[in-house]
């Protein structure tokens, strides 16, 4: 089993889950979070006070996929999370030891 | 009206109008009698119409302390600090009001001398249904003290945007109720009371004009504000930490109550439903306008982009610096003084304050000191009696006003009062803040602060998300 953390645009959001939900992944974690890579923040001024905002909105994205659909997964994200431009995110894939359903005890890829 | 309402109406007007006639002939009332009965219903009638303006005024002129500036000031704070800050606007709303019923009226508007005013309205005191012939001749006496209270109220409402963030509540109970009473009591008192040292209606050495408070109610408590702010110090963490307004939307929808109320201030310190009213109403309308424009401009000329922070702190300085004029500057001079203060006000806290390094949290006075002495001058020069003529000669020709009437001696009578309203504030606001560190202590501790007031100092959070 796989870790998928993407790390996306927010307007980009509504797009990725909709990827997701035609390649039938079904459990997905959204939060909303702060944060930069490489890109620039910019810079904001209120009544002349000037305020350099460098931590900037995004959206994380966390799934978890059977080894056998990872690479389909990491690449509907990538395409839909895509504009081309400096600040599209990134995605990371970690390892899995167990997945456990609370409601029933079943584990590993059953549980997904 | 349609034919078929004329043919039923015809007849019916006919009857009453030979039975009204038929009644006079039988009961041959003198012509005295019916004229003074005609006197006293058009005077009740008059009386009518300005005292539901009045009270309307009332109304609208307590709608811009709350909610109006409880969320312009709300929203430009942190988040942590909101609901400490829009208390400071509405514990006011009960404090000034007490104060105001036991002794603040008489000292503003009881008859004293050129400096305060008498004990003759103490606990409102003979201040019933009968009009005040000196201050409003057609309105209750108890209209147009209502309408002064909410004035008193407001006031010391806007320096409260000097200290946010950062007062004990308890000291800001204690400096309001001193600072009343030591500036604005008098202040108003001079201004607007009779015998008043700068009135200039009612027997005033040093005549002035200041129609809606540009002295009394933006000098006072803008140049109050800038003592408070140096008296307290910075903020922990100013300049370096970032102290962005937490919710702007909060603040639009707080800065366009403050420019609809304002019409209850100016347009409602004609004390009548009359063409002075309406004279004013336009005059205060445009300021705003003009100085949202202006302010809006200037900054996307300086900083490359308009801001909507801009546009409501360009309104608010357009309305401060048209209050002392708005009954007495026609449509045009109106906008320039708007387009002037948005000009002036934004230079002020964009440039001013950076260069001084003073924390003036909510810029109380960058706006209200700087656009009210702005207001206080140019009322001087533009003043004109076309649309004032209260001041007449014994021939009962109206006087000149301001400089665009030929008297230029107005600007210096108008710049005294404004020398005048700056130095009671200074010092009085400068004694109140030592009486008052003496007792209670004017500054949260450091932890408080960093906290939050919210937290703190009142046991409860704006935002509770989780919930």
């Amino acid at each position: 089993m796989k870790k998928i953390e993407a790390i996306i645009q927010p307007h980009k959001a509504e797009q990725v889950k909709e990827a997701l939900k035609n390649i039938g992944v079904d459990g997905l974690t959204i939060s909303e979070v702060r944060g930069h890579g490489r890109q620039k923040g910019h810079k904001e001024v209120y009544r002349g006070m000037e305020y350099e905002v460098d931590l900037l909105p995004k959206i994380k994205i966390e799934t978890v996929v059977p080894d056998s659909r990872l690479q389909e997964v990491q690449q509907a994200i990538a395409t839909a999370a895509r504009t081309g431009k400096i600040g599209d995110g990134k995605i990371f894939i970690y390892d899995v030891l167990d997945a456990i359903r609370i409601r029933n005890d079943d584990t590993g890829e059953m549980a997904l | 009206m349609t034919k078929a309402s004329r043919t039923l109406f015809g007849p019916l007007f006919w009857t009453f109008a030979l039975c009204g006639s038929a009644a006079l002939a039988q009961t041959p009332a003198s012509t005295d009698a019916r004229l003074s009965a005609l006197e006293a219903a058009t005077k009740s009638a008059q009386s009518a119409g300005d005292n539901a303006w009045m009270l309307t005024s009332a109304a609208l002129v307590l709608m811009m302390t709350g909610p109006g500036l409880a969320l312009f000031y709300g929203g430009l704070v942190r988040a942590k600090n909101v609901l400490s800050t829009m208390m400071h606007s509405f514990a006011l709303m009960g404090v000034v009001t007490v104060l105001w019923a036991i002794y603040g009226y008489s000292f503003s508007f009881g008859e004293g001398n050129s400096f305060i005013g008498g004990l003759q309205y103490l606990f409102l005191n003979g201040v019933g249904s009968a009009p005040n012939a000196d201050y409003a001749a057609t309105i209750p006496h108890e209209t147009y003290m209502i309408y002064q209270l909410m004035f008193a109220i407001i006031t010391p409402a806007l320096i409260s945007g000097a200290f946010a963030e950062r007062m004990k509540f308890s000291a800001m109970l204690l400096f309001t109720c001193l600072w009343s009473t030591i500036v604005y009591f008098p202040m108003a008192h001079m201004v607007w009371g009779k015998g008043g040292l700068l009135n200039a209606f009612l027997g005033g050495k040093v005549p002035t004009f200041d129609f809606a408070g540009g002295t009394v109610v933006h000098i006072t408590s803008g140049v109050s504000a800038l003592v408070c702010a140096l008296y307290l110090g910075k903020r922990v963490g100013f300049p370096k930490e970032p102290m962005k307004p937490h919710n702007l939307t909060l603040s639009v929808i707080g800065a366009c109550l403050l420019w609809v109320g304002w019409f209850g201030f100016n347009a409602g310190s004609a004390v009548s439903a009359s063409a002075l009213a309406t004279s004013a109403f336009v005059a205060t309308h445009f300021g705003a306008a003009a100085a949202a424009l202006g302010w809006m401009f200037a900054e996307w000329v300086k900083h490359g982009k308009p801001s909507m922070l801009g546009g409501i702190s360009g309104c608010v300085a357009g309305l401060v610096a048209i209050t002392p004029a708005s009954g007495f500057v026609k449509p045009f001079p109106a906008l320039l003084i708007g387009l002037l203060a948005g000009i002036v006000c934004f230079w002020m806290v964009s440039t001013v304050k950076g260069k001084f390094g003073y924390d003036d949290t909510l810029d109380a006075f960058g706006v209200h000191g700087a656009g009210g002495t702005l207001g206080a001058l140019l009322t001087g020069v533009f003043a004109t009696n076309a649309i004032n003529d209260a001041l007449k000669d014994s021939a009962g020709k109206a006087l000149p006003l301001g400089w665009v009437d030929g008297n230029p001696g107005q600007v210096l009578n108008q710049l005294i009062a404004v020398v005048i309203s700056w130095v009671l504030a200074i010092v009085g606001t400068w004694i109140i803040l030592k009486i008052v560190d003496a007792v209670v202590g004017v500054r949260a501790t450091q932890e408080q602060e960093v906290t939050g007031l919210d937290v703190s100092l009142h046991g409860e959070e704006g935002y509770t998300l989780e919930a």
